[in-house]
């Protein structure tokens, strides 16, 4: 094995972190609403958000993370009962 | 211990061998060729236990011999010339990740036109690059740098990747005598690979994410500091493997006849064996001369250089490569690092020659020294900047 | 009692981490968590100069939970024969090692060290990820843009034909080639696990409408990713033991008829606002060669 003696220096060795991009939640000018009534927990948008900002539970159907999501609208164009709006960000 | 007689290609071979290295990514090109060669002859023969990649060019050469050394692996490669600046891209990338790998460069004149025979403007290319610069005078040397290169990159205050140079057909081609250490006393005195972080898995991490400048800049600072360190651990491992295996050369500079020397001759590499043969013959002219023999220019030995040369009354520094528009590259290094310690330079004078492969000769070297040093004796001071060419 | 959840997206959760610089609809972070889901962080994604270099984030953050080995643009191939060589000779054996590398850094600058890495059969899985151009420099042509698209390189549509990788890598023989489509997340989960399993080295091309470089409403990647699909313009399939596997959801258009019109796909797209009658006759033709050339090799 090699011997690791950890390096005293300063290097480029990056970590696993949320938000390496801020808050990118302040990049939507539309923002997915989910109506969890219709919601027929199918987990389509949790698979295809690219910011993995969805999680679904089985009972109760889906969250969104708005200090990331940043609204590309590919939850509702996905959802098969359009349970999820597109709606003007405030 | 065993003595063998090998060219310094299959002397380069032979180190990475008994060095235990563990993964081989070279791509052949001449005079570099035979070493590659001779490590797949070891590796098939079962001599050697590594892994042999077949690359398909330079470029991916070191960047192989970079993937396994960042997964754990003692990894070396060899190439030459054209093939150096092939990769050149990924010689700034292997030390600025602070990742320890060994790389033999057989110097050769880069084109246009095609021309195989030694010059070192391959390896000056280099300078800029964050590798730790060593150069050979013979091949008991490359055996011995080849080996200590590994040591020296491995150790925890330098973690930066070590560059030998040795001069094409001179050395590579030549055989010489070469005294070899037993491999257990070898594997004792080097150790284990040692390196400062891998990627292999066992947690995530990630080499090279684009980085600010303020953060780039700390990055490369603390480069610069490992450099400044490298200096320490070159010396020790010279003077520790002296104890070990009965050879030492002094560290980053062979110093030759210098003790009561006026007049100074720097050098670097093989032609250096003739410029002593003419320091021999001055010397017994009355000449009061003496060799500086550079073995790494990267850490430059500034600290040395001007110890030596603090009252000096002349310096030539010979170079073998020109960079174009200036003057050669080594006089550039020592006048340059001169001036950190004073700005009363003796004078200095920057002779070209053997650029191409021209072959030089003691006696060559024996009458550019003698002229240069007996009109300075008469109050005349000879050009700064001369190109020697003979046919 | 709750039900469960499926491996797809339950695996898919903390692989890529929320915050990343990708922009809006980007189908390299959804490619990016199917291969998280399928390795966990026991994966080694080797990254040449490409989009995903940058979306991942700056120092000392990363927005993949797993290892990364950025590269030099034309090495991605050469380094992952590294890795995987040293991590063998290491006795290393957990860990997915992987090329991760765009259509620039493969089918152009990345050409030699591909074929180098598949001819040396070297175990890893090369993955590239197809967004049709130089996406990361701002839109510049590459050999996989396809005829007719606009590129800033290209600005009255690209002439040459569209450069097929994985039938280069086909031609090289390595043990297993495929196509996939951040459309079918599941289909590409699926060859990513098989490909583990092969030892050798495995090529998988994966599709990924870009909406900043092909120019539409960011909403519609994965109805784009479908729709190349649908008109049979990209086919997803298998090249293993000799012959084409053809995946489940192209079986249906085997049969031309079954195929939706080629326009549906390109008006989508303003890269395709100016395309040429000719330029989609060309590109019609092309569909039709490759399912002939399917069909003989099934």
């Amino acid at each position: 094995m090699a011997e690791i003696i950890p390096i005293q220096y300063k290097v480029p060795l990056a970590k696993p972190k949320v938000g390496v991009a801020g808050k990118t939640g302040s990049w939507r000018w539309i923002k997915p609403i989910v109506d969890n009534n219709k919601c027929v927990k199918c987990f389509q948008c949790e698979i295809y958000c690219p910011d993995n900002t969805i999680t679904v539970d089985p009972e109760k159907g889906a969250t969104i993370d708005y200090d990331y999501c940043k609204g590309c609208g590919i939850c509702a164009e996905v959802c098969p009962v359009k349970a999820i709006t597109m709606v003007k960000e405030a | 211990m065993p003595k063998v007689v090998l060219t310094g290609n299959y002397t380069v071979a032979l180190a990475a061998k008994m060095a235990r290295v563990e993964v081989v990514a070279a791509y052949p090109i001449t005079p570099q060729t035979s070493i590659v060669e001779k490590l797949a002859e070891y590796i098939d023969k079962g001599e050697l236990d590594a892994i042999m990649i077949r690359v398909e060019s330079e470029h991916s050469a070191l960047a192989a011999t970079f993937g396994a050394a960042v997964a754990g692996a003692r990894a070396f490669t060899a190439t030459s010339s054209h093939g150096l600046l092939y990769m050149h891209e990924w010689v700034h990338w292997v030390s600025r990740a602070r990742i320890p790998v060994v790389m033999a460069i057989v110097t050769r004149t880069i084109g246009t036109p095609w021309n195989i025979w030694s010059s070192y403007e391959d390896f000056f290319g280099q300078r800029d690059t964050g590798w730790i610069l060593g150069f050979a005078m013979d091949n008991q040397e490359v055996f011995d740098m080849t080996i200590q290169a590994f040591k020296i990159s491995e150790d925890p205050r330098v973690y930066l990747p070590v560059l030998i140079g040795l001069d094409a057909f001179t050395l590579s081609h030549t055989t010489m005598p070469v005294d070899t250490p037993e491999q257990e006393e070898l594997d004792k005195w080097l150790g284990p690979r040692r390196q400062g972080y891998v990627i292999n898995g066992s947690e995530p991490l990630a080499l090279g994410n684009l980085a600010w400048p303020e953060d780039s800049e700390e990055f490369f600072m603390d480069l610069q500091r490992g450099m400044e360190e490298a200096k320490k651990v070159i010396r020790e491992v010279d003077e520790s493997y002296g104890k070990a295996f009965g050879r030492k050369y002094g560290g980053l500079i062979y110093r030759y006849r210098c003790e009561d020397a006026k007049y100074h001759v720097i050098a670097m590499g093989a032609w250096s064996g003739d410029l002593m043969e003419a320091v021999n013959v001055l010397r017994e002219e009355g000449y009061p001369i003496g060799l500086i023999r550079m073995r790494f220019i990267r850490p430059f030995p500034d600290e040395e250089m001007y110890e030596i040369l603090n009252g000096s009354k002349g310096v030539i520094v010979f170079d073998r490569a020109i960079s174009f528009g200036s003057l050669g590259p080594l006089y550039l290094d020592v006048a340059a690092n001169l001036t950190k310690y004073t700005h009363k330079l003796p004078y200095m004078r920057n002779i070209i020659a053997g650029v191409g492969g021209v072959n030089v000769t003691h006696k060559d070297f024996y009458e550019l020294v003698k002229t240069t040093i007996d009109d300075l004796e008469k109050g005349v001071e000879p050009p700064v900047f001369t190109w020697y060419h003979r046919r | 009692m709750a039900r469960p959840i499926p491996p797809l997206p339950r695996d898919m959760r903390n692989t890529v981490l929320p915050g990343h610089a990708a922009c809006h609809g980007c189908p390299i972070t959804i490619g990016l968590k199917v291969v998280g889901a399928a390795f966990g962080n026991k994966v080694i994604l080797v990254i040449p100069a490409c989009c995903t270099s940058v979306v991942v984030g700056a120092w000392p953050g990363n927005a993949f939970n797993g290892s990364i080995v950025h590269v030099a643009f034309a090495s991605a191939a050469a380094v992952a024969s590294g890795i995987a060589e040293g991590l063998r000779k290491r006795g290393v054996k957990d860990v997915q090692v992987i090329a991760w590398a765009g259509d620039g850094g493969t089918a152009d600058i990345g050409m030699a060290s591909l074929s180098g890495a598949a001819e040396r059969n070297n175990d890893f899985i090369y993955i590239m990820y197809d967004n049709e151009a130089y996406m990361n420099t701002g839109i510049q042509r590459s050999s996989a843009t396809p005829p007719g698209a606009w590129t800033t390189t290209t600005p009255l549509g690209k002439l040459e034909p569209k450069k097929d990788v994985a039938r280069i890598m086909i031609a090289h023989g390595v043990p297993y080639v495929a196509t996939a489509s951040v459309g079918y997340p599941h289909d590409f989960y699926a060859k990513l696990k098989k490909a583990a399993r092969i030892r050798g080295f495995k090529f998988i091309y994966l599709h990924a409408p870009c909406p900043t470089g092909w120019r539409f409403d960011p909403a519609h990647t994965i109805k784009i990713a479908k729709l190349a699909v649908e008109t049979g313009l990209l086919a997803l399939y298998e090249y293993y033991d000799g012959r084409i596997h053809l995946s489940g959801p192209s079986r249906p258009y085997i049969d031309k008829s079954k195929r939706k019109p080629i326009e549906e796909y390109l008006k989508l797209q303003g890269r395709f606002k100016k395309i040429r009658d000719e330029d989609v006759k060309v590109i019609e033709r092309y569909v039709d060669n490759m399912w002939e050339w399917i069909k003989k090799h099934i």
